[in-house]
């Protein structure tokens, strides 16, 4: 390994780190979506540093080129975030669609006290010009 | 029987109806003299509210398009908000003889959901080929997960009683088919009595049933993953809401 890719490496797990982090100070990302980013920043950090590592958790797993290792966990990463924001998803709609159904009936009610009170509303505006 | 109507709520789920959404209503209004009218305006996009609104019936209007599924547990808890003690669903388009549901509420006696079945001997709806055998097949089915004969599940025409209205509003599924298939599963599995009635139908104002083999397929495997998953599932949790 030269050392333009050892410090590339390392330049692009910092880049993708700071980024998490800056958008989790603005709280632009919460702290549940960002989890998955930050382990994986994190994960590419420490190999970007220490390569040896990684060499040795592919032996480990019996990975026979230790890239193929790199590969797998990223795809586990994305695979997960993607799960997770399905999940989000179904839970964003399970609520808008209770909202949605409790405004429909706000509505109507609000319109049947309008109604029922809009005679009565006529008398009271009689009653202020005498 | 003018007393079980007082204590009824009928529901339109209505999408776009405005043609026959007001033939409807005044034929339930005629039909069920007392009945509580309710219909929900699916997100439409056309006159339909303003229609059924002149029409005398109340009228809830989603925001949005939430499907039959999202607009009947609309229906479930406004019939539970203002003590209403029956829930009957009537399909907008017309296609539902509102002559059927004294039999329903009938039925509602021993039973907590009734379903009004197009095949069973009244009226002459029919459906052929690969879409009725994938009826037939999910009727087989659901007969045993409900405990009765059911013949069609899939119909628009069902009444419920108190048990089933409070364990719908809570409960009713929003998803594809979740209006017919898994909410009977969550309503048997709730430990609902289930019965089905025959029922007329009419011609359908719009659309006509599909016949393609190739749709047919596609709403069977839809159906069945529908099933499966309604099966899967954890029952309902009935505790709270169904102990009367």
């Amino acid at each position: 390994m030269t050392l333009t890719s050892y410090i590339f490496g390392i330049c692009a797990a910092l880049l993708t780190l700071i980024v998490v982090i800056d958008m989790l100070r603005r709280r632009r990302l919460r702290e549940r979506h960002a989890v998955w980013w930050l382990i994986a920043g994190i994960l590419a950090l420490v190999v970007g540093i220490f390569p040896g590592l990684l060499e040795w958790a592919a032996k480990l797993v019996g990975v026979g080129l230790p890239v193929n290792l790199v590969f797998f966990v990223s795809i586990a990463v994305l695979f997960l975030v993607c799960i997770q924001h399905s999940t989000e998803l179904t839970k964003l709609e399970t609520q808008s669609r209770t909202l949605a159904e409790e405004v429909a009936l706000l509505d109507l009610r609000v319109r049947e006290l309008e109604a029922a009170t809009a005679p009565q509303q006529g008398e009271d505006v009689d009653g202020q010009s005498h | 029987m003018p007393a079980e109507f007082s204590s009824t709520l009928v529901v339109l789920p209505a999408l776009n109806e405005e043609e026959a959404i007001g033939a409807v209503i005044a034929e339930v209004l005629e039909t069920l003299p007392g009945v509580g009218c309710l219909v929900v305006d699916d997100g439409s996009s056309d006159a339909t509210a303003l229609v059924a609104a002149r029409a005398g019936a109340r009228v809830a209007q989603l925001p949005f398009n939430l499907g039959v599924g999202g607009a009947m547990r609309l229906g479930f808890k406004y019939a539970l908000e203002h003590g209403f003690d029956n829930v009957v669903q009537i399909d907008a388009d017309g296609q539902h003889d509102p002559r059927n549901v004294p039999r329903l509420l009938e039925a509602l006696d021993g039973a907590d959901l009734v379903i009004g079945a197009r095949f069973a001997g009244e009226g002459d709806y029919s459906v052929r080929g690969p879409r009725r055998w994938a009826m037939w097949f999910l009727a087989k089915i659901l007969s045993r997960t409900a405990g009765t004969t059911l013949t069609d599940t899939t119909s628009g025409l069902k009444a419920s009683g108190p048990k089933a209205v409070r364990l719908f509003a809570a409960h009713y599924p929003a998803e594809y088919l979740g209006d017919t298939i898994e909410a009977l599963v969550i309503a048997a599995r709730a430990g609902c009595v289930v019965r089905q009635v025959p029922a007329s139908m009419r011609v359908r104002q719009g659309g006509t049933p599909s016949h393609s083999p190739i749709k047919a397929a596609l709403y069977l495997g839809r159906a069945m993953v529908a099933l499966a998953f309604a099966l899967i599932r954890p029952p309902a949790a009935t505790g709270s809401e169904v102990t009367p």
